[in-house]
């Protein structure tokens, strides 16, 4: 049966911030570009971003780019690449401004500018007093954000593939690189192939590889499984970010513009804990520690008990109704809704949650992906990009400070798309035969031809366990081991398993299971990284090995899936206007 | 923008205000209406054909049968629009609603030109 | 010891094009802890896990998403903020009504995307843009709020009666509530072609003032009244 084919110059895979910024860099070229998404655009998880998006606009007082740089090398914990940091914090207030020229609803200052507000980890003069370097419209920055590029892109006339499911990468006959993806109809349940000079991932994060996430149900990874399927290496997939404050039991994210407005966290005694644990910054420092702060103090006994969970509380209420309202409006709704708590009255009961992959797919900073071959030399995968929370750029390293992330969406969504159209006229539209469309269609082939086997929410259940339980805040060698054994079973079990309803309309369930496969494969990488990195830096949190170990991990972790083969990879500390910033001790 | 020949001037704002236009005429032609008969303590024929010889009373008279045709062609036109999805059905239904309103007022005209 | 438990008992609209004739509504039952709330997502997607052939739309389970809106007894909302302990048994969910039916409870929005695109939702200016920010003071800012919050579940216009009978030429409250977020935007200049395009007997003017949106919104936004803040505006201008 052949296979229906959609030809065009690229084509973008996920549309949430990242991908929806790319296609507008796109879209002024001329190019056909298509947007490929497994949701309507909206509905991606940017919108259920909060805060802000950081960079130094100076709207409150007297900033400069570099500070910002300084703060994100040092929350990165030295692990982050200093030339695509300087890139993002140089080009960051254009891009923001391009969003407010964009219609972007930012909060105002009362001179008109817009607002801007504290956030953790961000200094003045390179860690110096507390800088406010967050723009933000309310706590629905990433509503307003995603809303206003799906506008553009509307004005635009952009080509969606609304509700289209990538399922694999099509490599090219010749074996150089990659012609395009298969992509699966929900609707209809049919699969086409999509064959395009250039492809562009932008399919966000993973979260949901744990049990408590303040990600989307949609966050499966499918960028980090269809990379590591294709042959692709994937960059410091252990570091995964536990935001200190999502409503316990529920896991829905707490801003932590919550704490940069003035709010701070409580233990059950009543104390302002983060005063001992970080004494300049308290309550703003790094997400990975104050996150390790609050487990710490549940393990200490300190916590509260609501319904058997076990947490500390975050205090809005000296903050006055009217502050809240303003600035704080979907906070107060998510409180009221999750956890039935109005935070003008009463503190926010809160617990680390799993929240933001740092690792993905390794690029340039102009979005390219990188790739190495057996001699462990590096080099560019022509016509391939991965942006936003899928790829490892890498501008957050070991861990990502607040409103970094939209930043590094709209400026390396912008970059991918800029430099896909300065170079579609020279990439070929590769052929392929049908060995490689057949390879591709290998993993859906395989799910509609198996009738009985165990189901997929089992099997996703007891991942979930597993990473939530091993690979937590805090690790240690010895039961990493054993999760990694327990991921290993299931995977073998993944293999066998089987989903009962095999229509072709709008069938779910059988798109859960090819997000199941990402999983899996996501989940397979962080094990595996993690165990193979033996110390502590930013949010990977070794008991076996509690302190950094600059002589032997100053580096990035590889992981190929092809054996599940670790190496490393050196970190750019080459930026190309400033001087770089040395590895010191990291204190808030 | 949606294309209505069939709308009482085609534009949605001028409907909307002529339709208020006319309810508010009607409701002051009924508090007239009801006033004189409140004030008159032996209301009878003779007052009552007296009172309609008026000539402003003709001319509100014929002013409100005028409003009444406006508001209740916006209004039926909008029924239809809204629950008649045949095209044809919908137009037969509104040229009998036209000539049902049209004899209405001829009528009116000629018991307010009878008196 | 084991937990107290109880049931829950569900009526799901079902409909499968590739087998069903007609829809039909089929009985679950759900035993969760007798103490435990949870919200009515967490209870559907327990039914998927049982019957894998339940499809439904679902996103961010917290509300911002807009993807799972559905009739939940009789009502739009969404079943990532709606409490099971708020709702008579058996819970009856039934698709988003007025649009057609894809499968189960997944409508096709098509028409719902193309009244929001009608309005032209997105910032015009032709005036080339500053070197910085445009600037708005908070108060022209504050007239974006309660607007600008909109999230696209389409509970607002399946709940309307004009959007019902009208789907093709009456805008719906959802895309309304846009045009006047633009329209009330002070960056925009496009405010006299905006309302132009507007004074047709359909696009607006088929609001009755049911008020089922308001009534609806997971938001808490007033289309209602952003209508009626965009027939005055029309008025204003003398179209």
């Amino acid at each position: 049966m052949a296979l229906p084919t959609y030809t065009f110059d690229a084509i973008i895979i996920g549309a949430g911030g990242a991908g929806m910024r790319a296609a507008l860099a796109l879209a002024e070229s001329g190019s056909q570009v298509a947007l490929v998404s497994k949701v309507f655009p909206t509905r991606s998880h940017t919108v259920s971003a909060q805060g802000g998006i950081t960079c130094a606009l100076g709207n409150v007082h007297p900033d400069d780019w570099r500070w910002h740089m300084y703060d994100t090398v040092k929350g990165s914990d030295y692990i982050g690449d200093q030339d695509s940091i300087e890139y993002m914090c140089e080009v960051g207030p254009q891009v923001v401004y391009e969003l407010e020229h964009m219609g972007l609803p930012f909060s105002r200052l009362d001179d008109g500018r817009i607002y801007q507000r504290p956030f953790g980890g961000q200094s003045k003069d390179f860690g110096g007093d507390q800088a406010a370097r967050t723009c933000a419209a309310a706590d629905r920055t990433g509503h307003a954000l995603l809303h206003t590029l799906y506008q553009r892109n509307l004005a635009e006339k952009t080509n969606v593939f609304s509700e289209w499911f990538a399922i694999d990468l099509v490599k090219a006959a010749d074996g150089q690189g990659f012609a395009g993806v298969i992509a699966l109809n929900i609707e209809n349940g049919e699969t086409a192939f999509l064959h395009a000079r250039a492809i562009i991932f932008a399919t966000g994060g993973a979260g949901r590889i744990y049990q408590s996430t303040t990600n989307a149900l949609i966050n499966t990874g499918d960028g980090i499984g269809m990379a590591i399927r294709a042959g692709l290496p994937v960059q410091d997939i252990e570091m995964w970010q536990f935001h200190p404050t999502g409503i316990a039991g529920a896991g829905v994210l707490v801003t932590e513009g919550c704490r940069g407005e003035g709010g701070y966290l409580i233990n059950k005694n009543g104390e302002r804990f983060m005063e001992r644990y970080a004494p300049h910054a308290k309550d703003l420092a790094s997400r990975d520690v104050v996150a390790r702060a609050i487990s710490l103090e549940l393990r200490a006994g300190n916590g509260f008990d609501i319904n058997g969970v076990s947490c500390v509380k975050l205090k809005l209420d000296h903050l006055g109704a009217d502050l809240i309202n303003s600035r704080l409006p979907g906070i107060r709704e998510l409180s009221l809704t999750f956890a039935g708590v109005d935070p003008i009255r009463e503190p926010i009961p809160v617990v680390p949650t799993c929240h933001y992959m740092m690792g993905g797919i390794p690029t340039n900073r102009f979005g390219q992906v990188i790739n190495v071959d057996e001699h462990g030399k590096e080099y560019v995968v022509e016509g391939l990009y991965a942006v936003g929370e899928c790829a490892c750029v890498s501008v957050h390293g070991a861990n990502r400070l607040g409103g970094n992330s939209l930043l590094d969406l709209v400026v390396f969504g912008r970059a991918a798309g800029l430099d896909v159209k300065e170079k579609i006229r020279d990439l070929p539209l590769k052929s392929v035969g049908e060995a490689e469309l057949d390879a591709a269609m290998s993993r859906l082939n395989r799910w509609d031809n198996t009738r009985e086997g165990e189901s997929v929410s089992q099997i996703r259940f007891e991942m979930q366990k597993t990473m939530q339980e091993d690979f937590g805040v805090f690790r240690t060698g010895e039961h990493m081991q054993q999760g990694l054994d327990k991921l290993l079973q299931l995977q073998q079990r993944l293999n066998h398993a089987a989903f009962k309803d095999h229509s072709r309309v709008f069938n779910t369930t059988r798109i859960e299971a090819l997000e199941l496969d990402n999983l899996m494969a996501t989940a397979l990488a962080t094990a595996h990284a993690a165990i193979y990195r033996t110390e502590s830096r930013g949010a990977h949190s070794r008991e076996d090995f509690p302190k950094r170990d600059d002589i032997n991990w100053l580096t990035h972790t590889v992981y190929h899936g092809e054996g599940h083969r670790m190496t490393q990879r050196a970190v750019n500390m080459k930026p190309l206007h400033v001087k770089p910033f040395e590895p010191k001790e990291r204190v808030y | 923008m949606v294309r209505s020949a069939t709308s009482l001037t085609g534009n949605g704002v001028r409907d909307w205000l002529w339709q208020r236009v006319s309810a508010v005429i009607l409701a002051v032609y009924t508090l007239f209406i009801f006033g004189f008969i409140w004030c008159t303590p032996q209301l009878d024929y003779a007052t009552w054909f007296q009172f309609f010889q008026g000539i402003g009373v003709k001319l509100f008279t014929i002013l409100a049968a005028l409003s009444l045709l406006t508001h209740a062609w916006v209004g039926m036109w909008t029924i239809l629009t809204d629950y008649v999805k045949s095209a044809r059905l919908r137009l037969t239904l509104e040229v009998l609603v036209i000539i049902a309103l049209f004899l209405y007022f001829l009528v009116a005209i000629a018991i307010v030109w009878s008196v | 010891m084991s937990e107290a438990m109880r049931t829950v008992k569900f009526k799901i609209y079902r409909f499968n094009p590739e087998v069903d004739i007609k829809p039909t509504m089929q009985d679950y039952e759900l035993t969760i802890p007798d103490k435990q709330d949870m919200m009515l997502l967490e209870a559907i997607l327990r039914i998927k896990a049982m019957d894998d052939s339940l499809a439904f739309r679902r996103s961010c389970r917290e509300g911002v998403c807009g993807s799972d809106g559905m009739n939940i007894n009789g009502r739009n909302g969404l079943a990532c903020v709606t409490l099971l302990s708020a709702l008579k048994q058996p819970i009856e969910l039934r698709p988003l009504p007025g649009l057609p039916v894809i499968r189960d409870l997944v409508v096709d929005m098509k028409i719902f995307f193309e009244q929001y695109a009608k309005v032209k939702p997105y910032l015009i200016n032709d005036e080339p843009p500053p070197a910085k920010e445009r600037l708005q003071s908070p108060a022209e800012r504050k007239k974006l709020d309660g607007l600008y919050e909109c999230i696209l579940c389409a509970c607002c216009s399946t709940s309307c009666p004009s959007f019902w009978w009208n789907p093709e030429k009456f805008i719906g409250p959802a895309g309304l509530l846009q045009a006047y977020r633009f329209i009330a935007d002070s960056r925009d200049t496009a405010k006299v072609e905006r309302l132009e395009a507007l004074t047709d007997p359909f696009s607006v003017f088929r609001c009755r003032g049911v008020m089922n949106c308001v009534d609806v919104c997971p938001k808490g936004l007033n289309p209602t009244r952003a209508i009626g803040h965009i027939r005055s505006e029309l008025l204003a201008e003398g179209n």
